[in-house]
């Protein structure tokens, strides 16, 4: 396949990047706002075409599971839910990172908590970047604001969790998964011969092969002393993928006088507020984090240098600004603005709680 | 007759199997799985096929069998062994995966992904050892505890109207149109063993013909968890365990 330039929802690109990124499989069970992942792949047979898998599962539970036994294999495997089905993957995502597979998975966030509501949020925020599951450990988590990120954040997304051999997420807001744009397919990556998948991953649970020893993937310990030294090993990673893997984009923030920090689509809100503020004369600058962990913190402490103030727009009720208040200390007033219940804020709203919070305080 | 005389190979009678690991087994004295591990590493090597089995080993007892069968392995999360092996298998068409899985991992936690698995008919091979309780975490109840049986979480007996009745999971496996073998097992006396063993040659064959799943229950003893000796252990197993839980197919097409 070639590149190829189509209109088309995020969900569905989803679909298409993964196939077009020579994933091995996807496990997945329906809930809204994401199932076009599943249909669309169900519908593509991709099993036909690049050899891919595609499997709906009796449960989230069971694929994530199938997730971390694809992903023991050495296979570039993956999975989609959305926030309550995401909450029942997390035991299995604890597995993964803790045992060292390489996997992705997106959440397509909606409102919580509970059974909340099927209309977009940010609310998972905390439970993306700070853990989720048990014990100690770090998803690489990128946040798309276009439907074209979607795309390009699955061969991103294989590409770092394979790199750090660790689960990548992709948490995308109810908004960016449903929402329309013009997205360029890329063409079509092959999916790696086994003889290459037992090349990179020397490590998989695929089979000994020519007397090698045997692989086992496990994430037990139950010597404290080894333990201890394999949790060294993990956040040795994490500073790792701290130091070379932060993401951000920036609009307007060197003549600005004040910050709005905003991910996903709500930075794209924001930007129009950002516009909107210009035709008063306000300069508002926008940091907006693309990799949630690791949080661009340094990004955001430059930024944020001669800044009278910084707004951080969420559709939640205060998550990514407690790494905001983190990045910059005290040095200038931080505040939160969000909608919650599914609610999209305009950008006349943004504009106003601003002037609020920041300006007129 | 001395003993260099004796030791030869043309007296060798039994030995040791070539998968099975140099390391002592964390296993109790008595206790099945020493046995039924034993029978899972002949199987393998007799059938050639130690570079393309991968075993997922359930929580339980069973949590450290990669410790002991010289294949690959996945340890999975307790009760999502025939998950972890659905994707393992299906990606790799060619490889042979098998979950060895006890009574919680199988009939509690795991009766989900054991039904779906076991419907969908993935060709894997599910051992299910049935011990009748959670040896693992110190003899609490398991579903296929018998009425009356004390256990940590049962001090005065499993009583029905409290805990329900015990789940005979390999007859609700054996009406699923996925399952191609299903039988029902013990390791008990050496007569026991050897159908275990056939049983368990004929589940991994059915896995590489892609016949669909083999189910293969063995009822064991848990002497530690039952608080009897080894052989006081069989002689329960064999007047309340097969009563509730009798040898023999199920189902096998």
């Amino acid at each position: 396949m070639k590149e190829e330039i189509r209109l088309m929802k995020g969900n569905e690109a989803i679909a298409h990047a993964a196939i077009r990124y020579g994933c091995d499989g996807y496990f997945g069970y329906p809930i809204t706002p994401q199932s076009e992942v599943l249909e669309t792949l169900e519908e593509l047979m991709p099993w036909e075409t690049t050899g891919m898998v595609v499997l709906q599962a009796e449960s989230e539970v069971a694929a994530i599971n199938m997730v971390y036994g694809g992903a023991s294999t050495g296979k570039a495997v993956m999975t989609s839910s959305s926030s309550p089905g995401i909450s029942l993957k997390q035991e299995g995502i604890s597995y993964i990172a803790a045992a060292s597979l390489p996997a992705l998975i997106l959440n397509v966030m909606r409102g919580g908590p509970g059974l909340g509501t099927i209309q977009p949020s940010q609310a998972d925020y905390f439970q993306a970047t700070k853990g989720g599951g048990h014990g100690d450990y770090h998803l690489i988590v990128l946040a798309p604001s276009t439907v074209q990120e979607m795309v390009d954040f699955v061969g991103l997304g294989f590409d770092l969790a394979f790199k750090y051999t660790n689960p990548c997420m992709i948490l995308a807001d109810g908004i960016v998964g449903q929402m329309m744009e013009k997205v360029v397919l890329p063409e079509q990556r092959p999916r790696r011969t086994e003889e290459e998948i037992r090349r990179q991953c020397p490590w998989a649970a695929d089979g000994r092969k020519d007397g090698r020893k045997r692989n086992v993937i496990t994430s037990l310990e139950l010597e404290s002393s080894k333990m201890e030294v394999i949790n060294h090993q993990l956040q040795a990673r994490y500073r790792e993928i701290e130091k070379n893997e932060c993401r951000w984009e920036e609009i307007g923030v060197e003549d600005a006088d004040y910050l709005i920090v905003a991910f996903g689509t709500i930075a794209r809100i924001s930007d129009k507020a950002r516009e909107l503020a210009a035709e008063e004369g306000i300069k508002v600058g926008i940091v907006r984090p693309i990799t949630l962990w690791p949080f661009p913190e340094e990004a955001v402490r430059k930024a944020a240098q001669g800044k009278k103030g910084i707004l951080v727009v969420e559709l939640n009720a205060g998550q990514m600004i407690e790494d905001v208040r983190l990045a910059v200390h005290d040095a200038l007033p931080v505040e939160h603005f969000g909608r919650l219940g599914g609610i999209i804020p305009s950008p006349e709203e943004v504009v106003n709680a601003l002037k609020e919070k920041i300006i007129n305080k | 007759m001395n003993i260099e005389e004796i030791i030869r190979e043309e007296n060798k009678v039994y030995c040791k199997p070539e998968l099975l690991e140099e390391v002592h087994m964390h296993y109790c004295p008595g206790c099945s799985h020493g046995v039924i591990h034993k029978l899972v590493a002949e199987v393998i090597a007799e059938m050639g096929i130690t570079d393309r089995t991968v075993g997922v080993s359930p929580v339980g007892c069973a949590v450290f069998a990669y410790n002991y069968i010289d294949v690959d392995w996945i340890e999975a999360a307790h009760g999502r062994a025939p998950a972890v092996a659905t994707a393992a298998s299906r990606l790799w068409p060619e490889n042979v995966l098998f979950t060895y899985q006890g009574d919680g991992d199988m009939s509690a936690i795991g009766t989900a992904e054991s039904i779906h698995a076991a419907n969908r008919g993935e060709n894997i091979v599910m051992i299910f050892v049935n011990n009748a309780i959670y040896g693992m975490t110190g003899g609490q109840m398991a579903p296929t505890t018998l009425v009356g049986q004390k256990t940590a979480t049962t001090p005065y007996g499993r009583r029905v109207d409290l805990n329900g009745h015990p789940l005979e999971i390999t007859n609700l496996m054996a009406i699923l149109d996925g399952t191609c073998y299903v039988t029902r097992q013990a390791v008990h006396t050496p007569a026991a063993v050897r159908k275990t063993k056939a049983a368990l040659k004929k589940a991994f064959e059915n896995a590489i013909a892609k016949k669909g799943t083999s189910v293969v229950e063995v009822v064991a003893t848990c002497n530690s968890g039952w608080k009897l000796s080894p052989e006081q252990s069989n002689k329960w197993m064999e007047e309340n365990m097969f009563p509730k839980y009798p040898l023999g197919d199920l189902k096998n097409q």
